[in-house]
């Protein structure tokens, strides 16, 4: 049974008419009184900014906060690959279910039903409108839009902008914010940083905000707030977010009552390119995309893998049938196209065996040639009308087509290695990229403190254990464009009677209190190691114990690792310059120091989840093949932690029930 | 990946705060990785200063893989250092050899204001948009997406446009400190699709009063701009808004 105080508020009524019921009949709130409801929104990225603007469209006060300099620099601007939306135009066969079979099924059974069909339903209507806000995605020569595929799928519904449509999409969501800017509707606050949630009364009724250029400390009133703050994958230092990304703002409202739901779900994704050295500060991806026409191989024979590692040999030398393509042999259905956290094992599998490639030996091959020459050079030379074309002509051929598809992308790879994918095979490697967990919300939306919403990543919502690729823009815009707009009038049409609180009121004068006190702390703390210095030992315990693969021991380990990191931390770190000034030290400090509690809740999340499910894998839970094993029976439940205090956490279980798809095997064999 | 290692000379811009003078201070860097990015280079740097007990140096950043705009270093005289096409976070340490001295500065610009050391006030560029960067759709009011068919060219040449991160690069480039390039880069994606045709010419008209009005300096052709953008925004969008304005002000609108 579900815990009573989690009320997913899943409306009545078969699956498909949960939806279309629900926005007929949730309470409006009238024109007039929507120009005195304030709205707060934290982040600008593609939950952020698409539900800022059209809140504002809708006639609501509304102020967002980045801790960027601009909107449009939010981490939404690097998701490379594409956006998926059941729009059917390639008449595969997709659909609106087909979408949430998909999704549901690539999450490993661990999402909601309702709040997935609902996110299915509203997919084509994202691509609607983003073409209409002016985003330039790829189109086909008839002038209609194109599609590629994704893994965890079978159908092509992605819509894409070469290497680049989260900077599109963003900049199509940005465009519409500005303009509601432009228009006095949206009061932008860029570089300033959320820091505390105020309650009042049990109800969210602002936040407390510091603008990081002068270091003061602000007020914000709001009837409601809404965090949409991305994910938390910065807490393994090494991942594929953004230097500034962070859990502060998911971090405080868990601190205030808010319940943070299945932490330990976490997205490791399989082609990154690999680790140079110490000194690396960020992992890039290389997108999903790619897997479309690369595919992935390591040596067969441990003494290749070895030469090479040594620099002794040169991959393209490595005959066909010395080559292991593991995922095309494990997985024939799928192939390389299978979803992430499956590849990411695969890959970790093959490495820890020895046939890694890299003078690290962490690494795999994600190789073009093939497809370069056999698949786009025979087709190109086809149309060129050449009978017997030469490896040399098809080669020429090949290239400019793969240029054409993924040519930034490549570009990319040669400026960070040092190394021309189109002339050797890339090398790629797992790295931390998305947070499936996040602060725990019902359909509306709204976390279990009333007001307080979470949007996007920041949610835990709809990925389940496993994310799909391309499905992040996806959620990120149905959140702020279709979803909130509405369910937000079921809180709101009860709060048209109350007033703008003053910022005056003692729960505001608390929460800044406490918030100077912190700051005020960490710089006088006045040790001897930097931030960076407990963020990476942070980072490694993260990654060794609570990464790819965990065991029971490991993660009893780490928790009492993170807590002696985080007391040493408190005793010991150096925060350069003062409170009152731009000090991007100061920031990084504040940010760790969350990061070194929800690292411990990770662990134990993983801890209590005695079986395996998407990208949390238990090495005690596997199948004799080395495939995840699933606990229906014990663990098909969200969990959703409540802080009672540091250290001290109290589990609550929404049972998750599923009427409309039935619970199987993933299988992509 | 092949590693050398590098010692290296660095002079940085210091400056406190917007009111401060600044100036320059040199550091010694030793054992540089080449396999690292400049800005991680600057990581090593900072934690060197922390280390000493001094104050780190501010530097704006944030994706480190080239698309966010964010990173803004003027390096040896140039927007995002000697390489083309590339941002300050992809430029490697490979570029450089041992014994090299690295002059780094913030972007000059008088609508670029230095916040502190390398980090610069960029928020004109948001109200540029403000003006008029968009195109006036409230969520639900679209149409089916394949309604309005785009051909592929007109649709290519509207997203190379587009691909502008916004970092100001341009205008640091130009000895005018003209933003022409980057309104241009907006002006120049919304007039090639057909959904950007009813607002077209009030839309020129309100960025480039938006864009004087914040102080940019005059566009003299001399092509610095595109030279020195990390996303290879062509000059011919100049071209292409200097006709829709004008047009759009023979019009009277």
């Amino acid at each position: 049974m579900s815990s009573s105080k989690l009320e997913s508020k899943i409306p009545e009524g078969s699956l498909e008419q949960k939806w279309t019921k629900y926005r007929s009949t949730v309470p409006l709130v009238n024109p007039a009184n929507k120009r005195s409801l304030e709205i707060i929104v934290v982040g600008s990225g593609l939950a952020g900014s698409s539900a800022a603007s059209t809140l504002a469209e809708l006639g609501y006060k509304v102020k967002v906060f980045c801790f960027q300099d601009s909107a449009r620099r939010a981490h939404s601007i690097a998701a490379q690959g594409g956006i998926n939306a059941a729009k059917n135009y390639q008449n595969d066969g997709d659909s609106v279910y087909r979408l949430f079979y998909d999704t549901i099924k690539g999450g490993d059974y661990r999402a909601r039903e309702a709040n997935v069909y609902r996110l299915a339903e509203v997919s084509a209507n994202i691509i609607d409108q983003s073409v209409a806000s002016g985003v330039p995605f790829a189109r086909e020569y008839g002038g209609l839009l194109s599609n590629r595929s994704f893994g965890g799928t079978q159908v092509q519904r992605t819509f894409y902008a070469a290497g680049q449509t989260g900077q599109q999409l963003l900049l199509g969501a940005y465009s519409g914010l500005q303009r509601q800017v432009g228009m006095g509707a949206v009061q932008m606050y860029a570089r300033h940083e959320m820091l505390e949630v105020v309650k009042i009364d049990g109800v969210c009724r602002g936040i407390i905000a510091r603008d990081l250029v002068t270091g003061k400390l602000e007020r914000h009133f709001g009837h409601a707030v809404l965090l949409c703050t991305g994910g938390y994958g910065n807490v393994f230092f090494l991942s594929t977010n953004a230097m500034g990304s962070n859990v502060t703002a998911a971090w405080k409202a868990h601190k205030k009552g808010a319940m943070f739901a299945n932490p330990c779900f976490t997205q490791i994704h399989p082609t990154c390119i690999p680790v140079s050295g110490d000194h690396q500060s960020k992992l890039t991806l290389m997108s999903e995309s790619l897997r479309n026409d690369g595919r992935i191989w390591v040596p067969k024979k441990l003494e290749d893998a070895k030469a090479i590692r040594e620099g002794k040999l040169n991959p393209n030398n490595i005959k066909e049938e010395d080559r292991d393509y593991y995922l095309e042999r494990r997985y024939p259905a799928f192939g390389n196209l299978v979803p992430r956290d499956v590849a990411s094992r695969a890959a970790k599998e093959r490495c820890d065996a020895g046939f890694g490639v890299n003078t690290t030996g962490e690494a795999v091959y994600l190789d073009f040639a093939f497809n370069m020459k056999y698949k786009y050079g025979k087709i190109e030379a086809t149309k060129k009308g050449i009978a017997n074309p030469t490896e040399a002509q098809l080669k020429e051929f090949g290239h400019e087509v793969v240029k054409e598809k993924y040519g930034n992308l490549f570009d990319m790879y040669k400026q960070i290695t040092g190394v021309d994918p189109y002339e050797n095979p890339m090398m790629i490697y797992p790295a931390v990229h998305y947070t499936m967990g996040g602060l725990w919300v019902d359909y509306n939306l709204m976390t279990n403190v009333p007001g307080l919403y979470a949007l996007g990543e920041a949610n835990f919502s709809d990925h389940g254990a496993n994310r799909l690729g391309a499905s992040a823009l996806m959620q990120g815009l149905a959140d702020g464009y279709f979803v909130i707009p509405y369910t937000i009038g079921a809180y709101l049409s009860n709060e048209i009677r109350t007033k703008a609180i003053s910022t005056d009121h003692p729960a505001f004068v608390e929460a800044e209190k406490s918030v100077a006190d912190t700051i005020n702390k960490l710089i006088g703390i006045k040790g001897t190691k930097s931030v960076d210095y407990y963020h990476k030992r942070l980072g490694k315990i993260m990654w060794d114990n609570c990464g790819m693969a965990r065991n029971e021991a490991g993660l009893k380990k780490a928790i009492e690792e993170i807590r002696a990191l985080r007391s040493e931390f408190w005793s010991n770190v150096r925060v350069t310059g003062a409170a009152d000034e731009f000090n991007p030290e100061l920031e990084k400090a504040g940010r760790v120091a969350d990061f070194l509690e929800l690292g411990e809740l990770m662990c134990l999340d993983a801890l209590q989840r005695n079986e395996s499910c998407g990208g949390h894998f238990r090495e005690e839970y596997q199948t004799e093949e080395g495939e995840a094993k699933r606990d229906d029976e014990n663990f098909k439940y969200v969990a959703a932690w409540e802080m009672k205090e540091l250290g001290n956490w109290e589990l609550h279980k929404e049972d998750l029930v599923y009427e409309n798809i039935k619970i199987a095997q993933r299988s992509y064999k | 990946m092949s590693e050398k290692l590098l010692n290296l000379t660095l002079k940085v811009w210091r400056q406190r705060n917007s009111k401060d003078k600044g100036g320059f201070e040199t550091y010694a860097m030793k054992g540089v990785s080449t396999d690292m990015s400049f800005l991680e280079m600057f990581d090593v740097l900072n934690e060197q200063l922390i280390n000493e007990g001094k104050d780190p140096v501010a530097f704006d950043h944030d994706c480190r893989e080239g698309i966010c705009g964010m990173c803004s270093m003027f390096i040896n005289g140039r927007p995002h250092g000697p390489k083309q096409a590339v941002t300050t976070c992809q430029l490697h340490m490979r570029s450089f050899n041992d014994g090299d001295t690295i002059t780094v500065e913030p972007w000059r610009a008088k609508p670029f204001p230095v916040i502190k050391d390398l980090v610069v006030d960029r928020s004109s560029f948001d109200r540029i948009i403000s003006a008029g960067g968009f195109i006036s759709v409230n969520t639900g009011n679209a149409q089916d997406a394949n309604a309005i068919p785009i051909s592929k060219e007109d649709a290519d040449e509207s997203f190379a446009a587009a691909a502008c991160i916004g970092c100001g690069a341009c205008v640091a480039a130009c000895k005018n400190a003209s933003a022409m390039l980057f309104v241009s880069a907006k002006v120049s994606q919304l007039a090639l699709l057909p959904q950007g045709q009813p607002e077209r010419e009030q839309r020129v008209l309100n960025m480039v009063a938006q864009m004087d009005s914040e102080g940019f300096g005059s566009c003299t052709n001399t092509g610095a701009c595109s030279a020195e953008c990390p996303k290879e925004i062509s000059l011919s969008n100049i071209a292409r808004m200097n006709r829709d304005y004008f047009g759009a002000s023979i019009a009277g609108k």
